[in-house]
């Protein structure tokens, strides 16, 4: 909402500095986004905290003027002579402008044309630049004639984009005055909160001001007597819905001039965003502005002529699923059945306090005005903008509540304007329904209340003092004040909720700033762990503390992109069951994902280029649609992609070995220590997307945690990965983060010295090592502490089809040193059985 | 007796033995001198041999001699052998010297994404001051989004959000973290709560360098018999502080949210021109950090409690804004793109 400051002058007097101003409104949460002056000079200061805009004009420089007389120019037809007095002298001043054309030859005026007339040296937008460009007046030779000076159009001056012709001030604009002092102005854009709307126009922002800085609220009251007629008989209103529209009434003028507005009134237009059109449309858009109460305006016989000469009747009703009715801006519309239109006998007239009816709408040659003000229901005229995508500055005051009280005062206003600027004849009285009235709720505050709500002691004549600037009415009863909603708004609700409401209004005059901040001395609620997060953030430290970067995806994507990892190598295609979104933002982002996995990928891919080495990890949920639910489940999954090389390379450092699944493979062992699992097993495994060759399953007792190994050559080629093995771990978080024990336990440090013996045993190669090793921790018993495997040796020797594995063995007692014999005793054991049951030899 | 042909032959052994120890350069050449001129088999050992030669007079002079030289050998290796000691060292020294311009061995780690570090200080702070951490679900429902907090369907409020709506009628993503207020308080009603609520969120936008689909949130909550807004301006105070340092100044204005009464925004003085306007701020000197408010008695009784006797704030704030500001990150669309040239900077 843009407010400019003269226009807001008129309702309170304001003697703060622009950036005083812009604050006070701010912290009353009427929020000033930007102050854009026009003409005021710009506070320069090291906390402005206001974002400035605009032109200032040079008190000197720029001016008021008047020209006496147009002459024409020798030597060119489209330029004029102006014979100009700026108070100090007269002067000749060559301009373009149009608009002074018609006077031209006329000889001395008989009233004077008042300009803004700008001086070499003034600094002014250039007018025929395509944006805002400064430039400076300089001296020049135009066809023949020295100029130094001239006449502006507002874009020169910064006050709209019109540059067509010159600027004409009112007849009574004093001759010599700078400019700035006769029409200087700031225009604070203002963000409206949803529950302001009674702040969006002149008024309400006046009344903020007024209650804000102890000052009176001056609100406009209309000048011109209604000499007319009577308008009872001439207009009828029949309301079918009050819950709908809870109050139509008009009021009617006749005998209207078409006309412009006066100057000012355009400026004030233009500055508030709207554009000018004529007198009567300018008259309602100035009201709304004012007042915000949107008001329309049919050509009354337009009215008359549909009805052939008869009395026109207004009746609002819902309209007919898919009737149609063409808007102002001369678009056909086709309606719903829960849109309220404005009717008369024949049919539509207007989509109710959205858009008018073409057919009906003002022109020039209108003569007689029926003036419509209005209130209807913000939740239907809400659906109705969103429906036909159509944001009006009334439908936005209409969508968010305007109190149905404002109707006749805003009517009475219009009429009055349009009788000013259009010399016409205001009826009597005003036709009006008002069949729903408006509660305005009655709520009583305490000043236990207050100090429960906002945690400050006021008494409660000092509340009462804060909410009538507001014209709350306010009854001071004890340590209660009975407060009664003024009706101007729709924002306060009853009983408890009203309290809150009223709360809010009592803090906001107060002053947020001043409600003293204190620390929290309510009872402490119970404490709880929160292990699931715990646990995960555990395994998140882990991962990372072994390197891996850890990534956060979008978890937006497109059944295509996950099938990348999810769709079986040897099938086509799959159908899987997605959290799908009715408005996604693009295709492939239409659904949630239900891999963390393919994600992951998806981020290698992204990365597989521009790093040599990729250890990636992500914790997330997953959104997998129940079949008993409308909500789906949403399991984390820890998912882990490794590729390219082990090593970074160094200067000396040559190693080119790429990560291969055993770097996985001890990512996932180490994991499971940190996280200090017991029972874990890796067993091998075949899963889709995985090399059948390099998979394995990992468990933790009975209780499988995920999958992992290298991906499937063909699913590489799906992602267009490079050379390098791509390894992948699919992990179900949940289901890790369960098998956490609680709690972990040492074993003492031995006192006693260990025995260290190697062995090699030659087995079949297909037998796995896992097994040789479970085999030898089974039988070695108590005393058989460490098992590693240092080697596996290949060659002739030993024969094809076979491998050596060679072990280094600790062994150790924790109550003694333990004897070579004892040792000797073990390894014959472990020897036997791996014969026995493997087939296994030891090497000499 | 002076010049016995065998004390001159020694004289002569003294003097060689003692010149060839000057050349040698090595361990191994002391090693070589020390066998051949005080081993078993050295000249000056054989003198010994001579000795029957040698009258009775004389041998005892010769003896002492001989005693005298090897002496004076034993001393000269000594130092000449602390001598080369001392120049090996000195050269390698010299020439074990390295190029310390070349780069160091870097230990290879890992690192969090910025995002899980942010949200982690802020649990910490919150953490504290007793709130503990709650998540909600994400897929939510119309009903604990929108209606339980104030928010009907139609309200002009919904315009402050823009919905991605599911194929599931009245199944949506979440757009704030709001609605695990109802949840939470649903689970722990009648007792007092003080909790956090993070979690990511989801609006209908057109992605750019300001806004993004999916962000992160977190929320507050505190519910008790004496909470006041006093209260939550002192919290958030705090909180402030500890983010952005001890001299943070903030300031509290009124906003609006459905869910809340009274509403209002915090701002904290622009920390990179601390007031004085600059392109970060946008010339405002503040920084809008979060929205907070005085929980809504409707709400307050969706959840369970009665509005006239507990009362409750609740704020909430946008994490990846708060790293923006902080990290001078001019584009959100970072967070989630995953290019390791952007993770790698938050070691």
């Amino acid at each position: 909402m843009k407010i400019p400051l003269s226009w807001l002058k008129d309702y309170v007097d304001i003697d703060l500095p622009l950036d005083q101003l812009a604050r006070l409104l701010t912290m009353a949460g009427l929020e000033v986004d930007e102050i854009h002056t026009i003409g005021l000079p710009i506070p320069h200061s090291d906390h402005s905290e206001f974002k400035f805009s605009g032109l200032e004009w040079d008190r000197e420089k720029i001016v008021v003027a008047q020209i006496d007389e147009v002459m024409p120019h020798p030597n060119a037809d489209r330029l004029v002579l102006c014979k100009l007095k700026d108070g100090t002298g007269e002067y000749i001043v060559l301009t373009g402008a149009p608009n002074l054309y018609p006077y031209k030859g006329q000889g001395p005026l008989a009233q004077p044309i008042k300009v803004a007339y700008a001086k070499e040296g003034a600094v002014l937008y250039d007018g025929h630049a395509a944006g805002l460009e400064l430039t400076t007046l300089k001296r020049a030779k135009i066809r023949g004639v020295e100029s130094f000076s001239m006449v502006c159009s507002e874009k020169e001056l910064g006050i709209s984009e019109e540059h067509e012709g010159i600027i004409f001030l009112e007849p009574d604009a004093p001759t010599g005055m700078p400019l700035v002092d006769y029409i200087g102005d700031a225009v604070f854009e203002i963000s409206i909160l949803p529950n302001m709307i009674r702040n969006a126009c002149v008024i309400g922002v006046a009344r903020e001001v007024a209650a804000l800085t102890g000052k009176t609220l001056k609100k406009p009251v209309p000048t011109h007597k209604a000499t007319g007629p009577s308008l009872k008989g001439k207009i009828g209103i029949k309301i079918t819905s009050p819950q709908l529209n809870p109050r139509f009434a008009v009021g009617m003028i006749s005998n209207c001039q078409h006309a412009e507005s006066p100057y000012k009134i355009q400026r004030r237009l233009r500055l508030a965003g709207m554009r000018p059109i004529n007198a009567l449309v300018d008259a309602t858009n100035y009201v709304m502005l004012e007042t915000g109460q949107p008001l329309h305006a049919f050509d009354y016989d337009v009215l008359v002529k549909r009805v052939k000469g008869g009395v026109p009747t207004i009746i609002t009703r819902t309209a007919a699923e898919g009737e149609k009715l063409t808007t102002l801006d001369n678009v056909e519309r086709t309606l719903k059945d829960y849109t309220v239109l404005v009717c008369d006998t024949e049919g539509a007239l207007s989509v109710a306090g959205v858009m008018g009816g073409l057919e009906s709408e003002i022109t020039e040659s209108t003569k007689t005005v029926l003036l419509e003000g209005a209130a209807w229901n913000f939740i239907n005229i809400r659906k109705t903008m969103s429906y036909l995508k159509l944001n009006s500055e009334a439908s936005f005051r209409f969508a968010r509540g305007i109190h149905p009280e404002l109707c006749p005062e805003a009517i009475q206003l219009c009429l009055d304007r349009m009788a000013e600027w259009t010399g016409g004849e205001i009826y009597s009285d005003l036709v009006d329904e008002y069949p729903l009235p408006a509660k305005d709720p009655m709520v009583t505050v305490t000043t236990n209340d207050v100090t429960r709500w906002l945690g400050i002691d006021l008494t409660a004549d000092k509340i009462a003092s804060l909410l009538r600037p507001l014209e709350f009415v306010c009854t001071v009863k004890g340590n209660a004040v009975e407060v009664k909603t003024p009706p101007y708004r729709l924002d306060i609700g009853e009983e408890i909720i009203g309290v809150a409401d009223v709360m809010e209004e009592i803090a906001r005059m107060y002053g947020y700033d001043a409600i003293p901040a204190t620390r929290l001395s309510d009872e402490m609620p119970p404490q709880r762990n929160n292990p699931s997060l715990e646990r995960e953030e555990m395994v998140r430290d882990l991962l990372v503390k072994f390197g891996l970067q850890e990534t956060i995806s979008y978890r937006m994507t497109s059944p295509e992109r996950e099938a990348r990892w999810l769709q079986p190598v040897d099938k086509s295609a799959i159908d899987l069951d997605y959290v799908t979104l009715q408005n996604p933002i693009a295709v492939d982002r239409r659904v949630m994902r239900r891999s963390v996995m393919a994600s992951v990928l998806e981020t290698l891919q992204k990365n597989i280029r521009l790093s040599n080495r990729l250890m990636l990890f992500e914790i997330g949920q997953a959104y997998l649609p129940q079949k008993d639910n409308i909500l789906p489940t949403e399991p984390r999954q820890l998912a882990i992609a490794l590729s390219g090389r082990r090593e970074t390379p160094a200067w000396d450092k040559k190693d080119n070995n790429t990560l291969d699944f055993f770097d996985l493979k001890g990512i996932l062992e180490e994991l499971a220590e940190g996280l200090h699992l017991e029972k874990v097993s890796f067993t091998p495994t075949t899963a889709d997307g995985f090399h059948p060759g390099k998979c394995a399953s990992f468990t933790c007792g009975d209780v499988t945690l995920g999958v992992f190994g290298e991906i499937h050559p063909l699913v590489k080629e799906r992602f267009d990965f490079l050379q390098a093995p791509v390894l992948a771990a699919d992990i179900d978080l949940e289901a890790l983060l369960n098998v956490i024990p609680p709690l972990m336990t040492t074993s003492p440090v031995p006192l006693y010295p260990p025995v260290l013996e190697d062995i090699a045993l030659t087995v079949d190669e297909a037998v796995p090592a896992g097994k040789v090793e479970a085999l030898i921790r089974q039988t070695g018993g108590k005393n058989l502490v460490d098992i590693r495997l240092f080697d596996i040796f290949r060659s002739i020797q030993i024969g094809a089809g076979k491998k050596s594995l060679a072990y280094s063995l600790t062994y150790q007692a924790p109550d003694r040193t333990l004897t070579d014999q004892e040792v000797a005793q073990i390894r014959g054991r472990i020897v036997k059985r791996l014969d026995q049951e493997l087939g296994a030899k030891l090497r000499a | 007796m002076q010049d016995h042909p065998i004390l001159n032959e020694l004289e002569e052994l003294r003097k060689k033995g003692l010149e060839s120890l000057q050349v040698v350069q090595d361990e191994l050449g002391l090693q070589n001198w020390k066998v051949a001129n005080l081993g078993r088999s050295a000249p000056m050992t054989q003198i010994f041999s001579q000795m029957k030669t040698v009258s009775a007079e004389v041998r005892p002079l010769v003896g002492e001699r001989v005693n005298q030289v090897k002496k004076e050998f034993e001393a000269a290796l000594e130092e000449h052998a602390a001598a080369i000691k001392q120049a090996m060292l000195n050269k390698s020294l010299t020439s074990d010297a390295v190029d310390i311009s070349l780069p160091g061995r870097r230990p290879a780690h890992g690192r969090l994404h910025p995002q899980t570090k942010m949200l982690r200080e802020i649990y910490r702070i919150f953490g504290d001051m007793g709130f503990q951490v709650y998540r909600a679900r994400d897929v939510e429902t119309d009903e604990y989004n929108f209606e339980l907090l104030n928010i009907p369907a139609y309200h002009p409020a919904r315009d402050m959000w823009d919905t991605f709506y599911t194929t599931k009628p009245g199944v949506i993503l979440r757009t704030h973290t709001s609605p695990g207020q109802v949840h939470v308080m649903r689970e722990y009603c009648p007792e007092p709560i003080r909790v956090i609520l993070p979690g990511m969120c989801y609006r209908y936008e057109q992605i750019s360098a300001r806004s993004e689909i999916q962000f992160h949130q977190v929320e507050g909550i505190m519910v008790g018999k004496h909470v006041t807004m006093g209260d939550m301006k002192g919290t958030l105070t705090d909180f402030a502080r500890r983010l952005f340092g001890a001299n943070a100044r903030t300031r509290l204005r009124p906003s609006y949210f459905p869910f809340t009464e009274p509403s209002g925004e915090m701002d904290v003085e622009c920390f990179v021109c601390h007031g004085a306007g600059c392109q970060v701020c946008k010339n405002s000197g503040w920084l809008e950090i979060l929205g907070c408010g005085m929980i809504h008695p409707t709400v307050l009784r969706n959840g369970g409690y009665d509005p006239s006797v507990y009362s409750g704030f609740a704020f909430g704030m946008g994490p990846e804004r708060i790293s923006m500001l902080r990290n001078q990150i001019n584009d959100i669309r970072n967070f989630w793109a995953n290019d390791v040239r952007f993770l790698e900077q938050f070691s």
